[in-house]
């Protein structure tokens, strides 16, 4: 199982990036374990420079803006 | 990165359709009074009439705004995709105060920047090396302008007053960053910001775009930007088109007009506390022109509006001390009043 955390302080697009990576994880019936980071020093942690950030098992895939569906598909499907 | 997959988008659609859409944007902006005749016409209305002239002011408007809206966002979308924060703060690293500020401020407008984002963005520069003057400009310049208020100000007023706000606000964030800068205040940094340093190469956020990808973006950017502010720019247009039709001229000189010295500080001191993006505060402009408010008063409010705000003041607590943020917001607030009163005075 794929641990997913998603690094953003709460506005709108860490929102959408939630949600989405949610859906698209239901959708392909993949079992996924998603964490929301929302305290600015542990973002800082992974070192992005814009959020929302996306973190799949320790390594940042993703930063600065919601991602585009299909990657978050190949993210999951690469979680198989 | 993840690598590139079967899913690649093509230039061909891109070719054909881009020149098409082109060419209706420019019919349809060059038809604008015709088409708002018409739809008046066919209302049964004529623009004599207190109503008649605010529904065809609204006809007018909301289609241009629209237009101007979507299609600068367009080419700031395709814009931003050559500006990846990574890419702006490796330009910025080292640089020295002075040309380095021109260089932020300018960077501020194509990078791709969302407020949320100010907090990680301001961290990682000055852990990079960017000088804390240099990062301040860059922040400033960033939220203050940006597409959407440049496209709405074209709309509202001509590109003069656009170039001017482009103009001045890039003046206010340089000269803001440099004296930051000078003041050398870095040990008023939170200690834990202090602690971070630059170490391994963050991830990129992608610079593997092709043209096809660009082009997605712009229309991506259209998409979450028009899509977001369209609601406020209506309802803008609809108060707008009251007041145009209804509220006697020069309603708002007595407060607001240039002969009242006090109007400006008055606009800065009120544009903090309120907190909303240029779309929202667009409407109030307009209302606030349309009725004999001075220029230079009603874009230095929104100047403050957009600049300092309290909430991004209690975000940026987290990183700053307060002799740090008490500075920053002297400075800016001091460079919006200067830019309010030169507009009020050449105008």
């Amino acid at each position: 199982m794929k641990n997913i955390k998603i690094l953003g302080t709460g506005c709108r697009n860490c929102q959408t990036t939630l949600s989405l990576v949610e859906e698209v994880a239901r959708a392909q019936g993949v079992e996924i374990a998603l964490e929301k980071v929302d305290q600015i020093q542990d973002i800082m942690s992974y070192r992005i420079l814009a959020t929302p950030g996306v973190v799949i098992d320790g390594e940042v895939v993703h930063s600065g803006g919601v991602p585009d569906r299909k990657q978050v598909e190949e993210w999951l499907t690469a979680a198989q | 990165m993840t690598q590139a997959t079967t899913n690649q988008p093509r230039l061909a659609p891109w070719l054909a359709g881009l020149p098409i859409a082109a060419t209706l944007w420019v019919l349809a902006y060059a038809h604008l009074t015709d088409l708002a005749d018409l739809a008046i016409g066919a209302l049964g209305l004529t623009r004599a009439t207190h109503l008649g002239e605010a529904v065809y002011f609204f006809l007018y408007d909301t289609p241009k705004m629209l237009l101007l809206l979507t299609g600068i966002v367009f080419l700031m979308g395709v814009i931003q995709t050559f500006f990846a924060p990574e890419r702006t703060r490796a330009l910025l690293a080292g640089r020295r105060l002075g040309v380095g500020n021109a260089m932020a401020a300018s960077l501020g407008i194509v990078t791709p920047f969302c407020s949320c984002s100010a907090v990680p963005l301001f961290i990682g520069f000055l852990s990079a090396g960017v000088p804390l003057g240099i990062t301040f400009s860059f922040l400033i310049a960033a939220p203050m302008v940006n597409e959407v208020a440049l496209a709405l100000l074209l709309g509202l007023f001509g590109w003069k007053v656009a170039l001017l706000y482009l103009g001045l606000g890039l003046l206010v964030a340089i000269v803001a960053g440099l004296i930051i800068g000078e003041l050398k205040m870095e040990r008023h940094l939170e200690d834990w910001v202090r602690a971070i340093h630059a170490g391994e190469a963050m991830v990129s956020s992608g610079d593997d775009f092709t043209w096809p990808k660009r082009l997605q973006a712009g229309l991506r950017h259209v998409r979450e930007i028009v899509g977001r502010v369209w609601p406020y720019v209506l309802v803008g247009i609809g108060l707008g088109a009251l007041i145009h039709g209804y509220v006697p001229e020069d309603f708002m000189a007595a407060f607001m007009g240039r002969d009242v010295w006090w109007a400006v500080p008055a606009a800065v001191v009120l544009g903090v506390p309120m907190y909303t993006n240029a779309a929202g505060i667009i409407p109030i402009v307009e209302a606030l022109i349309g009725k004999g408010a001075a220029l230079g008063t009603t874009l230095a409010f929104m100047m403050s509006v957009i600049a300092l705000s309290a909430p991004e003041m209690l975000i940026l607590r987290k990183v700053l001390k307060w002799p740090l943020i008490a500075t920053f917001i002297g400075v800016v607030a001091t460079g919006i009043l200067l830019v309010g009163y030169v507009f009020n005075l050449v105008l």
